[in-house]
């Protein structure tokens, strides 16, 4: 458990890099966490995976699974990769403020 | 500075039952999210899976199968198996396999060929083992889109070096 200081608020982090408490997210706080992810900017299509990532969290109480949001979420696998490469399934998890997703799929 | 060389596992499928066709596809998924280079050779059996006609119509059957017990269906049977002249019954197989698609469906686990599908699109590269090809008379038009080619043993050798290999 960590707290760092994130855009101005103070936020706690799990051992594995996730925040918490996922109310204390903003989206100044995404585009921080974005860019130590290695992402520089959120397009549009960004913010539609985490938008769609933090509605399903708040309508199902779990992250969603990367298949998930490719299915429900209506993001193609391919471009899901490319917004965010190099292993999407934490990366979208931690940039949207919730925690890990449980799910295999 | 040399740049670091990414986490790569190759998983070698050589079963075309339902059950030994899932661990690969669903271990892959898993190291494609996680940022991992995937790699999948199929290899005898395994052709089954990447093979169009076969890809629908993968099957588990209860003869010979001592992990296939009356308790899977939730009975309270214990370690009770079921006999074999029974799963050996017209019927029991595909019965099997429908019950087991059934389990797998309900955790949103999708179908083999979607499966492979998906991760062709998260960058996995799969492969088809020459040997199996020549043996069985195949050709790349018998392989569902997205296999990569078909390669030798050697090839797989040299395309794993430094990757952790799973056999399946």
């Amino acid at each position: 458990m960590a707290v760092r200081e994130i855009a101005g608020k103070p936020i706690e982090f799990d051992d594995e890099g996730f925040m918490v408490n996922p109310d204390d997210w903003t989206p100044e706080i995404a585009k921080v966490l974005a860019r130590e992810e290695g992402i520089e900017e959120l397009t549009d299509r960004h913010w539609k995976v985490i938008e769609f990532c933090r509605a399903d969290f708040k309508a199902r109480g779990e992250p969603p699974t990367l298949r998930r949001i490719t299915k429900a979420g209506g993001i193609p696998t391919k471009e899901l990769f490319k917004l965010f490469p190099k292993g999407p399934a934490k990366k979208v998890a931690r940039i949207a403020g919730l925690g890990k997703p449980q799910g295999c799929v | 500075m040399a740049e670091e060389k990414n986490r790569h596992i190759a998983f070698i499928c050589s079963k075309g039952d339902l059950d030994m066709a899932l661990p690969a596809l669903i271990m892959g998924w898993a190291a494609l999210g996680n940022g991992v280079d995937v790699t999948i050779f199929f290899t005898f059996w395994g052709l089954d899976i990447i093979n169009k006609k076969r890809v629908d119509h993968l099957e588990i059957a209860p003869v010979a199968n001592t992990s296939f017990k009356f308790s899977l269906m939730g009975l309270p049977t214990g370690n009770l198996g079921i006999p074999q002249w029974m799963g050996a019954l017209p019927g029991m197989t595909a019965f099997a396999t429908a019950f087991l698609k059934k389990k797998i469906a309900d955790l949103d686990v999708p179908p083999v060929r979607e499966y492979l599908q998906m991760l062709v699109d998260g960058g996995a590269k799969l492969y088809a083992c020459k040997m199996t090809v020549d043996m069985m008379g195949l050709t790349m038009d018998d392989f569902v889109e997205g296999v990569e080619g078909i390669v030798t043993a050697s090839d797989f050798i040299d395309m794993t070096e430094g990757a952790q290999i799973i056999f399946i």
